[in-house]
């Protein structure tokens, strides 16, 4: 066997997907004939003015609010970008205490770290054992002079699913605003902007197989917020810069089909991730679970290899076709511990040792069962050669 | 070669992203290897500054880049392994020790018995290999009689860098490759040219690489004020700040931290009489056969002879006077044999850039040799490497310790 026949199993969906063939499809049309400005006002443009229209009406439909609530971004990074910033300095008059997690995404925690530079307060609440933020701990946290709550839909490392409805209530009961960085829920689970009472939702095209570099924030009517790109008047002077409409039609192409098929898909994914948890752990002692085993998305399981260094697992599992991560993409290559186990409790040799497995809608019953026969070799290998690791 | 993947043997080539390294996991793959390429991130230049050359450099963004870029080329799996605090708990510390007690280091020779043949070798190890490789010029070969993995020159002798390989064990060459040994540089290049790896034409790295500006001075400076504020040898150290600081609580553990000779202070330059005839900056400062920066003009060119740091004293002297023997060597490794039981002749190096002198050796305890040269040597500087040679087989080698004065004698 060589190394092109080698299989190859991805199981790192949370860090980026696929581009789906139908999403392709739609946006190969914006890339070639249909290239006009969505701001010009000849037909070259007009047709890309109502295709963009079309996807900011398909984008609202999928989370049920309406089309002049959506605004395309380049991501969820700025989505998240807009949200915190945007909204802390529209109404710092009001106040400049704002509430998030201790295990939100960076793009949340770097834009809180810019802000208390800027004089604002920043209270990070913190999660239990399994990743939940306890309503409680909100409601003592709301001040007079709170203007912002912030609080992440489903965690990306561990996929903890958080109580948003009820966090939301309590923001919106002390007049306070409330986002949602809903990037790793959409598609998972159902994301209804009205249900879940948020002031404002993040979305990202490439975690659910549309394209990369694009985005796109809910932000209900009323919400004070500021933009935070200038220039010309697109997206309604909130998100200046010629719209990437060929991105937006896929996002919205993505968000379609994801929705429409979150069902099966949520069953398919509860399946592979269900049996590949049970054999694994009946394959291997001393595996632990970071998070909750249901109240997760149903694609993604964080796992700690006791005695083993993560990193050591992805590279062996790497070199055998499996792709898998530790915590976060964008903190991989650095040797800090995740700040979302720390957060959780879990102790730093076990978040050393953690795996997150982030399965997609193309796996397999037979790739759950080509690393529940690879992995077990790969962990009893490095346990000999740990000095941690006692052989019972 | 054709063999089944199962029984092809992994191998870990160690990457900086270079013509050698590149050319050896090249080789590797062509004599039916499996093949992954490691680079090591070892250091940051924030952490003190002194990077004027950013580009290309090993550990620099590019380096690591062109790696990934040669490993994608020869279709071979790349990882990037940040190994910064293991570098930080033994090649600088070590370093920065060395220069304290007013010796001069080998950090190089430190590095590749701590970080590559220790921790790149575990996790090369962890990955399933069966060889660790790297782009030096050495051979290995095994000895039947003797029932020894010997370590030999490579065969270009203007590339030859068995000196720096003294303190590998018997199960770290057992375990290694060393695919261009057997080739001149010349053949390396144009190697690498046909087999159309393309490799930045890149200056050779000549200094050490975390200082890189080859300011040791400023160096040692910077980190020990880097020190002096809590952030550097505490950490690694894994001491309180206010220990490093210096407060009374536990002063020998804080005087520990920053090696035997305390701060760097200012002290007195001596000629060889005894009498002073100047002020030094502090010894970290200086090294044997040092001319610049003496500040003192006698109208005959000075040198730094001897460094005391009991006295935090220099001696300086003639070039003459920097003429020596007879040398004692600790932090021994024998490679060729488990112990010197008698008295042998060999040739001894005691610099990098040092061609091999006759002498002759012999144990004074089991962890130090005495050396004596034929005939004297230039500036024997402790804290150098020295290492034995029979013909082009290392026998062993060790840390210079103490130089006799016997210059009269010669």
């Amino acid at each position: 066997m060589n190394d092109s026949q080698m299989r190859r199993v991805y199981l790192d969906h949370n860090a980026t997907t696929p581009v789906h063939p139908e999403v392709l499809g739609a946006m190969l049309p914006y890339y070639k004939e249909k290239f006009g400005n969505a701001s010009s006002i000849h037909g070259f443009g007009k047709e890309i003015k109502v295709a963009l229209e079309e996807s900011r009406e398909k984008v609202a439909k999928s989370i049920n609010a309406t089309s002049n609530e959506i605004y395309f971004t380049g991501g969820g990074t700025e989505s998240d970008n807009l949200a915190i910033k945007g909204t802390a300095f529209a109404n710092r008059k009001k106040g400049k205490h704002i509430i998030t997690s201790k295990i939100e995404h960076h793009a949340i925690l770097e834009s809180c770290k810019f802000l208390e530079k800027e004089g604002f307060e920043i209270a990070y609440l913190p999660v239990d054992k399994s990743g939940f933020v306890d309503p409680d701990d909100l409601k003592k946290a709301l001040r007079k002079d709170t203007i912002l709550v912030s609080i992440m839909y489903a965690n990306n490392e561990v996929g903890t699913i958080e109580p948003v409805e009820e966090l939301a209530k309590i923001a919106k009961d002390n007049g306070v605003y409330f986002h949602t960085d809903a990037v790793q829920a959409m598609g998972k689970i159902p994301a209804d902007v009205q249900k879940l009472n948020v002031d404002m939702l993040s979305v990202s095209g490439h975690k659910i197989y549309g394209p990369k570099g694009v985005g796109a924030i809910y932000i209900r009517k009323g919400t004070r917020i500021i933009p935070w790109s200038h220039g010309g008047s697109h997206e309604r002077s909130r998100r200046a810069g010629t719209e990437n409409v060929p991105g937006i039609v896929g996002l919205a192409k993505a968000l379609e089909i994801v929705h429409k098929e979150m069902e099966e898909q949520s069953k398919h994914l509860r399946n592979l991730t269900e049996t590949f948890y049970r054999k694994l752990t009946q394959a291997i002692p001393d595996v632990f679970l970071n998070g909750h085993l249901e109240k997760r998305i149903p694609n993604t399981l964080s796992l700690s290899f006791k005695a083993v260094e993560g990193e050591s697992i992805i590279l062996s599992l790497d070199l055998k076709g499996v792709a898998v991560s530790t915590g976060s993409a964008c903190a991989s290559g650095s040797l800090e511990p995740s700040h979302v186990l720390s957060a959780m409790g879990i102790a730093p040799e076990l978040a050393q040792a953690a795996i997150r497995f982030s399965f997609g809608r193309d796996n397999t019953m037979e790739d759950v069962d080509y690393v529940v026969k690879i992995l077990p070799e790969i962990v009893s290998r490095l346990r000999s050669m740990s000095p941690l690791y006692a052989n019972k | 070669m054709d063999r089944q993947k199962k029984n092809r043997p992994l191998a870990v080539v160690a990457m900086s992203g270079g013509v050698d390294s590149s050319l050896a996991a090249f080789l590797l793959k062509e004599q039916g290897y499996q093949v992954v390429g490691i680079s090591m991130k070892l250091w940051d230049f924030k952490e003190v500054g002194g990077d004027p050359h950013p580009d290309g450099r090993c550990c620099s963004v590019e380096a690591l880049n062109d790696a990934r870029a040669i490993c994608e080329k020869m279709g071979i799996p790349h990882y990037v392994i940040d190994f910064k605090d293991d570098f930080k708990k033994t090649v600088i510390l070590n370093f920065v020790e060395e220069y304290e007690k007013g010796r001069t280091p080998n950090p190089c020779i430190v590095c590749n018995t701590e970080i590559k043949w220790r921790c790149l070798w575990e996790k090369a190890k962890a990955l399933g290999a069966e060889f660790l490789a790297t782009g030096h010029y050495a051979r290995i070969k095994y000895d039947e009689k003797a029932k020894k993995f010997l370590l030999r020159k490579g065969v270009d002798p203007t590339r030859d860098q068995s000196y720096a390989l003294w303190g590998l064990s018997q199960e770290n060459l057992s375990r290694t490759i060393f695919p261009l040994g057997e080739l001149t540089k010349r053949e390396v290049r144009a190697k690498a040219k046909e087999h159309k790896l393309k490799v930045a034409e890149k200056m050779e790295s000549q200094e050490i690489c975390f200082v890189a500006d080859d300011d040791y001075p400023r160096f040692i400076k910077e980190w020990l004020d880097k020190q002096g504020q809590g952030l550097a040898l505490s950490e690694v150290e894994g001491l309180v700040l206010s220990e490093v600081e210096g407060s009374r609580a536990c002063p020998e553990r804080s005087r520990r931290a920053r090696g035997q000779g305390g701060k760097i202070r200012r002290g007195p330059i001596f000629n060889l009489k005894g009498e002073k005839i100047g002020e030094h900056k502090g010894i970290p400062f200086y090294t044997i056969g040092q001319r610049r920066g003496l500040s003192i003009a006698l109208g005959k060119p000075l040198y730094v002879i001897r460094i005391e740091p009991d006295k935090n004293a220099i001696y300086v002297g003639e070039d003459n006077d920097l003429f020596r023997s007879t040398f004692t060597v600790s932090h021994l490794n024998w490679i060729a044999f488990d112990d010197l039981e008698k008295e042998r002749e060999c040739r001894i190096k005691i610099r990098y850039q040092h061609q091999p002198q006759e002498g002759r050796i012999s144990s004074l305890t089991k962890n130090e040799v005495m050396v004596k040269f034929k005939k004297s040597e230039r500036a024997i500087t402790p804290g150098q490497s020295a290492v034995f040679y029979q013909d082009d087989v290392v026998l062993g080698g060790g840390i210079i310790n103490r130089v006799v004065n016997d210059w009269s004698a010669d």
